[in-house]
């Protein structure tokens, strides 16, 4: 996997009149892993769209360093279209992927519309579309959303695979995540004191 | 250029075959509803029927350019489409101006093609079809380009589709006035400038359209 690194230095973001974070620095390369913590609306998936260039930051900056793939709540993936032919869109695009499908459990869905799949199979079929793009970045914004017992530990294989491999994980999620290695981010001390967010 | 053609063949399977969403279908019947009812509230009266026979399908083609405007741009932005092609480096002009080209693709060729029975529903001569099939040629594509425009702007806002109807009908005015005003004059000039205010739209849709989509994130 080629060399990567993700950057952040002093970022804020607001979010309407709202400060929701200020003065956030972090510092990832190939192989390690961060997990964001926090509460609701402590800006967990705006940090998230943030790194990943899709919404500005009220402040600061991010350096990317190799390419960047991103999970979120959105699978991406056409409702009215078989999985199969959805997910062999993204291949179209990315480059024939090597049976991610199989591993994900998604084999016998193939011929499934995606709108008939329940939010775990979803999940998963995000998953496999998130592989396919061999980013050696990966943003990861509640990625144990709706999975079962087996679902998640193998997002945690597959996630610490991903970072023995060279790759880079952030990780936001309210469930545990279990990999060893994986760095913890509160962005509870990040959050402007609430007699200073006037001032803001 | 192989993603381009990627995207290309899927916005076709959806706006031409219509995935679900009804495809071509639905403006060439509406485009020919309006030539069939025509008739019937101006009354069995020939020369004026062949007369304004023309404008009125000038009317019914760019009033039907509207109908798909709400699932061009909205749809694949709720599925999170455009956040996937952005995280791959796709431009979101690139994006739209395939988009464009689909778009046009799936209502402009089978309007012209709808433009002739409607033509002999209303009974206008063969002079005046060939000048309304070919201010549709040059026409629709800026019909097409404003209506993926239009729909990017008001993509993810409240009542978006009726607001975007309401933004395209008076920035479509001058295609309508030089097209079918070709009509009258019989000459060329108002095709060429109907195709002038096509090319212009053609021209700035792309960057407007995706600059509309990168200022709706966030």
């Amino acid at each position: 996997m080629q060399v990567c690194s993700l950057a952040a230095n002093d970022l804020a973001c607001r979010r309407g009149d709202r400060l929701l974070f200020r003065g956030l620095s972090l510092r990832l390369h190939g192989g390690e892993a961060l997990r964001l913590v926090g509460s609701n609306g402590i800006g967990k998936s705006s940090l998230i769209r943030i790194l990943a260039g899709l919404m500005p930051a009220y402040a600061g900056s991010v350096e990317r360093d190799g390419a960047v793939a991103l999970l979120d709540e959105r699978p991406a993936l056409d409702p009215h279209l078989p999985l199969g032919k959805a997910l062999g869109f993204w291949q179209r695009i990315d480059g024939p992927e090597d049976n991610q499908a199989a591993r994900l459990g998604l084999a016998e869905l193939i011929d499934v519309p995606v709108r008939y799949l329940s939010t775990g199979q979803k999940k998963r079929a995000a998953l496999a579309r998130m592989i396919g793009q061999r980013a050696p970045v990966w943003l990861l914004d509640e990625p144990l959303n709706g999975l079962d017992a087996r679902g998640v530990a193998l997002v945690e294989e597959l996630a610490a695979e991903h970072c023995r491999g060279g790759g880079i994980c952030v990780i936001a999620s309210h469930q545990s995540f279990a990999m060893t290695g994986l760095e913890r981010l509160e962005l509870h001390s990040f959050a402007p004191s609430p007699e200073r967010e006037g001032e803001l | 250029m192989k993603v381009l053609l990627t995207l290309l063949r899927r916005d076709l399977a959806q706006l031409l075959l219509g995935g679900r969403r009804g495809g071509a279908t639905l403006p060439v019947l509406f485009f020919l509803a309006v030539a069939m009812l025509y008739p019937f509230a101006v009354g069995p009266d020939a020369p004026v029927l062949a007369r304004t026979g023309g404008g009125m399908l000038w009317v019914a083609a760019l009033l039907a350019a509207i109908l798909p405007l709400d699932r061009l741009i909205e749809p694949d932005l709720e599925l999170g489409l455009f956040d996937q092609w952005a995280m791959r480096g796709i431009a979101e002009e690139a994006v739209v101006a395939m988009r464009v080209l689909a778009h046009w693709l799936s209502f402009g060729p089978p309007l012209m093609l709808a433009a002739l029975p409607a033509a002999a529903l209303v009974g206008i001569d063969g002079a005046s079809l060939r000048t309304v099939e070919l201010g549709l040629l040059v026409g629709t594509p800026g019909l097409a380009a404003l209506g993926v425009t239009v729909a990017a702007l008001t993509a993810g806002l409240r009542g978006g589709a009726a607001l975007g109807g309401m933004l395209v009908i008076p920035l479509a005015v001058p295609l309508l006035v030089f097209g079918a005003g070709s009509l009258a004059t019989g000459g060329e000039s108002g095709l060429a400038l109907c195709g002038a205010v096509s090319l212009v739209l053609l021209a700035i849709a792309p960057f407007a359209g995706g600059a509309a989509i990168r200022a709706g994130r966030g």
